[in-house]
């Protein structure tokens, strides 16, 4: 029988948890099952609630934790940068005063925030999830309506667990077709930001579909979803499946015997129901996807690694001309170069967007038995302490160090740098983080965004590379 | 907040695009605890720039920024908002602003104008051709107003209406208190919930 409402994903998940209507251009105000807290975007929301006399309505849905200000060494030493050392023991003293469970540096499930939520089993299908960060849309692909929010919104979902927030425009990215060898999400959610631009997806959530999505592990639709920001998209998600369900089973916060039953058949009511539209389709063919590369200063300026650095006077738009100008300025790029050409400083393997235990697999796969290229420095930062753990207990921090590379501890890292993990000015980077912003990675610092594929074979050479540059460099020795 | 109406100020050309707030406010500033004092982080790295324009009188004292499309995607950093705000910016005007931070100052009092590309190109010229000219943001009449310039720009209704009225959105929220109590009893008990810890 024909379905006489069909509704997408973003639109059932709005529907079930709308605390309110909002008439007459009012946002809606929805309910918020997950909260995500960390050192950085908190302390001046805690400080509101003190000003205000006002409390954490529900400390039981907020989780905290340590991540973009912690050291990836010598963890076991005080902080040795005061700011960073009083911003976590602020965050210390208010999750202790509010009552929110927090996980310090030291401790097992300690870690980026993106990476920590799904590993607890907190996220899951059908349930909205902030943090004061922007890639919070990470967790979308679990099918959950996820988004970064501000410091002024953080106060508020502390203060009342709902969030005042107007619906957002639905689009469809499908990408049909399998991947070629060497091609990740990550070269996925790069060609897609390439394509409809780092404002193309302002006031969507994104829903990616179609084969080459569902083909993808957890991780890998995380590393999509965590970029969709990217693309201007506040959220980015991914209808649940049986892939979904085999990861959350037995995870701690899961579900659990008959909770889990009634759980699975609520999630299986969930995916995008045939005849909804959409406001907006895009469609991306997988087959012919290679590994992708930025070249300059935003996240849309990239290209196919086998490509060039582009000719600025070529571009049609002014202001996207005068912006590739400047990039190739500040990464002191010419015209035409061949990206392969491009010699890096340091490969930098870790970020929200690939430190899962996938990306490290992957990574390590391609660098086992390789030696590192000499000049080239490698920092690999799981994304959890829970990560570096489960990757030691498969000897890939052997493999790391064993090829000249630095196996650190869990934290954001070098992605942003507010902890010493920081390029020198002028240094460059491949970087299997998120952007590639001016002064992203270290003042002066020049960034390339890559795959955790791209990194590895880039760490072997010296300048950027997919695995098929070694074996056809093997073939012609 | 203080209700605003109109805000007056000298306009300020910043010819970029895609300004993200990895350059609005650098990381190394956002360690701080505090909810103001970073005039001296708003655009640090390019304020090392002789060339910049915030170092030439009279744009140091602007108080009205027109920037190219696509100011302030990126990180939520709220700081972007609280740095441009007590530099002394009251507006932005942009063809188009990153969602998050177009929220956040939305609840900051700073008001963002969107209007087309070709007026932002004529607003520079007007401002390029009289450095210190005055830009007036006419949230009540909902126009973008400098010399020749006079046109409407756009700002959805609820976010002006908030900014008019000066309101605090947690204190609106809370008016709902019964509603949010009433959905909480019809919250599916196996949603997650962090409390009590479980663990592996």
């Amino acid at each position: 029988m024909k379905n006489p409402n069909p509704r997408t994903l973003a639109e059932k998940l709005w529907a079930d948890h709308l605390v309110s209507k909002g008439a007459d251009g009012e946002p809606d105000l929805i309910y918020i099952d997950l909260h995500l807290v960390h050192e950085v975007t908190s302390p001046q929301a805690f400080d509101g609630l003190r000003v205000s006399g006002r409390n954490v309505r529900r400390p039981d849905l907020t989780i905290a934790t340590e991540d973009h200000n912690t050291p990836t060494i010598d963890i076991e030493k005080p902080i040795a940068e005061p700011t960073s050392r009083i911003q976590i023991e602020t965050l210390r003293k208010n999750a202790a005063e509010f009552g929110i469970r927090l996980h310090s540096l030291g401790d097992i499930e300690q870690g980026i925030v993106h990476v920590v939520g799904p590993q607890l089993g907190l996220t899951m299908p059908g349930i909205t999830v902030v943090c004061g960060d922007s890639h919070t849309s990470t967790h979308g692909a679990f099918g959950s309506m996820a988004f970064g929010i501000g410091t002024s919104e953080v106060e508020h979902v502390l203060a009342t667990q709902t969030l005042p927030v107007k619906p957002f425009k639905t689009m469809a990215v499908n990408v049909e077709g399998e991947l070629g060898e060497g091609v990740t999400a990550k070269d996925i959610i790069l060609a897609v930001i390439a394509e409809i631009g780092t404002g193309g997806g302002q006031g969507f959530v994104i829903e990616y579909r179609g084969s080459a999505i569902r083909s993808l592990s957890m991780d890998g639709r995380m590393t999509i979803c965590n970029m969709s920001i990217e693309a201007g998209a506040r959220a980015g998600m991914v209808a649940p499946d049986e892939t979904t369900f085999q990861y959350l089973k037995g995870k701690p916060h899961a579900p659990r015997g008959k909770d889990w039953q009634e759980a699975l058949a609520y999630w299986k009511t969930l995916p995008t129901d045939n005849g909804a539209q959409y406001d907006a389709e895009v469609f991306i063919n997988g087959s012919e996807l290679e590994p992708f590369v930025t070249w300059g200063t935003n996240p849309g300026q990239g290209v196919p690694l086998g490509g060039e650095v582009p000719d600025p006077s070529l571009i049609l738009d002014p202001n996207e001309r005068a912006a590739a100008l400047r990039a190739l300025d500040y990464m002191d790029l010419a015209p035409g170069t061949r990206m392969k050409d491009i010699p890096v400083d340091t490969v930098f393997m870790g970020s929200c967007t690939n430190s899962r235990l996938d990306d490290l697999r992957l990574f390590a796969s391609i660098i086992k038995g390789q030696k590192k290229a000499d000049d080239v420095r490698l920092m690999v930062v799981p994304g959890s302490a829970r990560v570096r753990l489960e990757a030691e207990s498969e000897g890939i921090d052997k493999i790391v160090k064993d090829f000249g590379g630095e196996w650190r501890f869990a934290g954001c890292s070098m992605c942003l740098g507010m902890n010493p993990d920081q390029l020198g000015p002028g240094e460059r980077a491949a970087s299997t983080s998120n952007r590639n912003f001016e002064g992203r990675q270290g003042k002066g610092a020049r960034t390339h965004l890559v795959s955790p594929v791209v990194a590895a074979a880039t760490a072997i050479r010296g300048t950027l590379s997919s695995p098929k540059d070694l074996t056809s460099e093997s073939e012609e020795s | 907040m203080d209700k605003i109406s109109r805000i007056i100020g000298v306009g300020v050309p910043l010819r970029r695009s895609n300004v993200d707030t990895d350059q609005i406010i650098p990381a190394e500033y956002l360690k701080r605890v505090t909810k103001t004092g970073y005039e001296d982080a708003l655009f640090a790295a390019w304020r090392d720039d002789p060339n910049f324009v915030l170092n030439h009188p009279p744009f140091d004292k602007g108080g009205v920024l027109v920037a190219g499309p696509d100011f302030g995607t990126g990180s939520s950093r709220e700081h972007a908002v609280w740095a441009l705000r007590d530099y002394g910016f009251n507006a932005v005007i942009s063809s188009r602003f990153g969602d998050i931070f177009r929220s956040n100052a939305g609840k900051q009092g700073l008001v963002t104008a969107v209007v087309e590309d070709e007026i932002v190109e004529r607003i520079w010229g007007q401002i390029e051709e009289q450095p210190g000219v005055q830009v007036v943001v006419d949230l009540k009449a909902r126009e973008v107003r400098c010399d020749s310039v006079n046109t409407k720009f756009q700002i959805d209704d609820y976010t002006r209406w908030r900014l008019m009225e000066g309101l605090d959105d947690i204190a609106i929220t809370l008016k709902k208190s019964d509603e949010i109590e009433s959905f909480e009893k019809s919250r599916y008990r196996w949603r997650p919930t962090t409390l009590p810890a479980r663990s592996e």
